[in-house]
C-alpha cells in the first residue's frame, strides 16, 4: 500500500491528450448514432452505454482512479451499487405494481 | 512536515460520493418517468437544440482536459503553465454557462417554462419532460458556477504559491469536482437531447 503522503503517478500530457481526442470521437459516435437513425432497437442502450465508456475515460485517466489504491476503488464501487440498488428497487416496484 | 496526502483526497472523494447520490435521485425521477410517459418524452425531446447540447458536451469535455493538463502541469513545477489552464478551463466553463443561458431563453422566448400556460397544456409526460430538464441542467449549471469560481481560488493560491508542484492537492480536489460535473453533463446529454 502506498504510504499517506505519497502521490498517484505523474500523468503525462500524451496520456491526457490521447484520453481527450478518444472522448470527442465517442461524443461523434454518439451524435451520429441519434442523427442517423441507427441501431434504432436499442436507441436507449447505446447512447448510456457510450456515456458510460466517457465517464470510465474520464474516471481512470482525468481523476487518476487507475492509479488509486483498492480502498478508493472499493469506497466508490459501495457508492455506485448503493444509486444502482436504489434504482433497481423503485423499478421492481414501477414494474410489478 | 507530512500532509495527509491520502486523507485530503478521500475527504473529497466522499464528498463526491454524495453529490452522486444527489444527482442520482434525480437520474431516477427521470427514468421513472420516462418509462411512464415514454412517448411524451419522445416528443419533448424534440423541442432541444442538438447542435448547442453537442457544442456543449464538446467545451465540457475539453475544460476537463484542460484542468487535468493544470494538475500535471503544477507536478512538474510549471505553475504559471498551469495558471493559463486553469483560466481556461473557466473560460471553458464560462462559454457552457453562456450557450446554456441561450437554450433557456431560447425555450422561455416560446412559452416553455415551468407552470407557463403553453406548458401547462401539454400532456403531463411533457411537461414532466421540461420540468426535469430545467431542474437537472439548472443543478448541474449551479455546480459549474461553483466551479469557476474554486478555480478562481485556485489561481490566486497558485501565484501566491500556496499551490506547489510538492502540495498540488488542492488543485487535484477541484480539478476531481470538475471532473464529476462533467461526468455528471456526460449523462445529461443523452438523456436530454440524444434519446428521443
Amino acid at each position: 500500500m502506498r504510504k499517506a503522503d505519497q502521490q498517484t503517478p505523474l500523468v503525462s500530457y500524451t496520456t491526457l491528450t490521447v484520453v481527450w481526442l478518444a472522448l470527442l470521437v465517442l461524443l461523434a459516435a454518439t451524435i451520429a448514432v441519434a442523427r442517423g437513425h441507427v441501431l434504432v432497437k436499442y436507441s436507449v442502450l447505446v447512447p448510456l452505454a457510450i456515456a458510460s465508456a466517457k465517464a470510465g475515460l474520464v474516471l481512470n485517466y482525468f481523476m487518476n482512479l487507475r492509479y488509486e489504491g483498492r480502498l478508493l476503488k472499493v469506497m466508490l464501487l459501495v457508492a455506485v451499487a448503493v444509486l444502482t440498488a436504489f434504482i433497481a428497487l423503485t423499478f421492481m416496484d414501477v414494474w410489478y405494481r | 512536515m507530512a500532509v495527509d496526502y491520502e486523507g485530503k483526497k478521500i475527504g473529497m472523494w466522499m464528498f463526491l460520493f454524495t453529490e452522486l447520490l444527489f444527482f442520482g435521485g434525480m437520474f431516477l425521477l427521470y427514468a421513472v418517468f420516462r418509462y411512464r410517459f415514454a412517448l411524451d418524452f419522445h416528443g419533448a425531446a424534440a423541442h432541444e437544440n442538438i447542435v448547442l447540447g453537442s457544442l456543449n458536451t464538446f467545451i465540457l469535455l475539453t475544460s476537463s482536459f484542460t484542468i487535468a493538463l493544470a494538475v500535471s502541469a503544477m507536478r512538474q513545477g510549471r505553475s504559471a503553465l498551469s495558471s493559463s489552464l486553469q483560466a481556461a478551463t473557466i473560460a471553458l466553463g464560462a462559454a457552457f454557462l453562456v450557450i446554456k443561458y441561450a437554450e433557456w431563453s431560447a425555450k422561455i422566448g416560446v412559452g416553455l417554462y415551468p407552470n407557463s400556460p403553453v406548458l401547462l397544456q401539454k400532456n403531463p409526460g411533457e411537461i414532466l419532460f421540461f420540468s426535469l430538464y430545467y431542474v437537472m441542467t439548472g443543478i448541474h449549471a449551479l455546480h459549474v458556477i461553483v466551479g469557476i469560481g474554486v478555480i478562481a481560488c485556485m489561481i490566486i493560491f497558485t501565484t501566491r504559491g500556496k499551490i506547489t508542484s510538492k502540495k498540488p492537492i488542492m488543485l487535484e480536489n477541484t480539478g476531481l469536482f470538475w471532473h464529476f460535473v462533467d461526468i455528471i453533463w456526460i449523462y445529461l446529454f443523452p438523456l436530454f437531447y440524444l434519446i428521443t
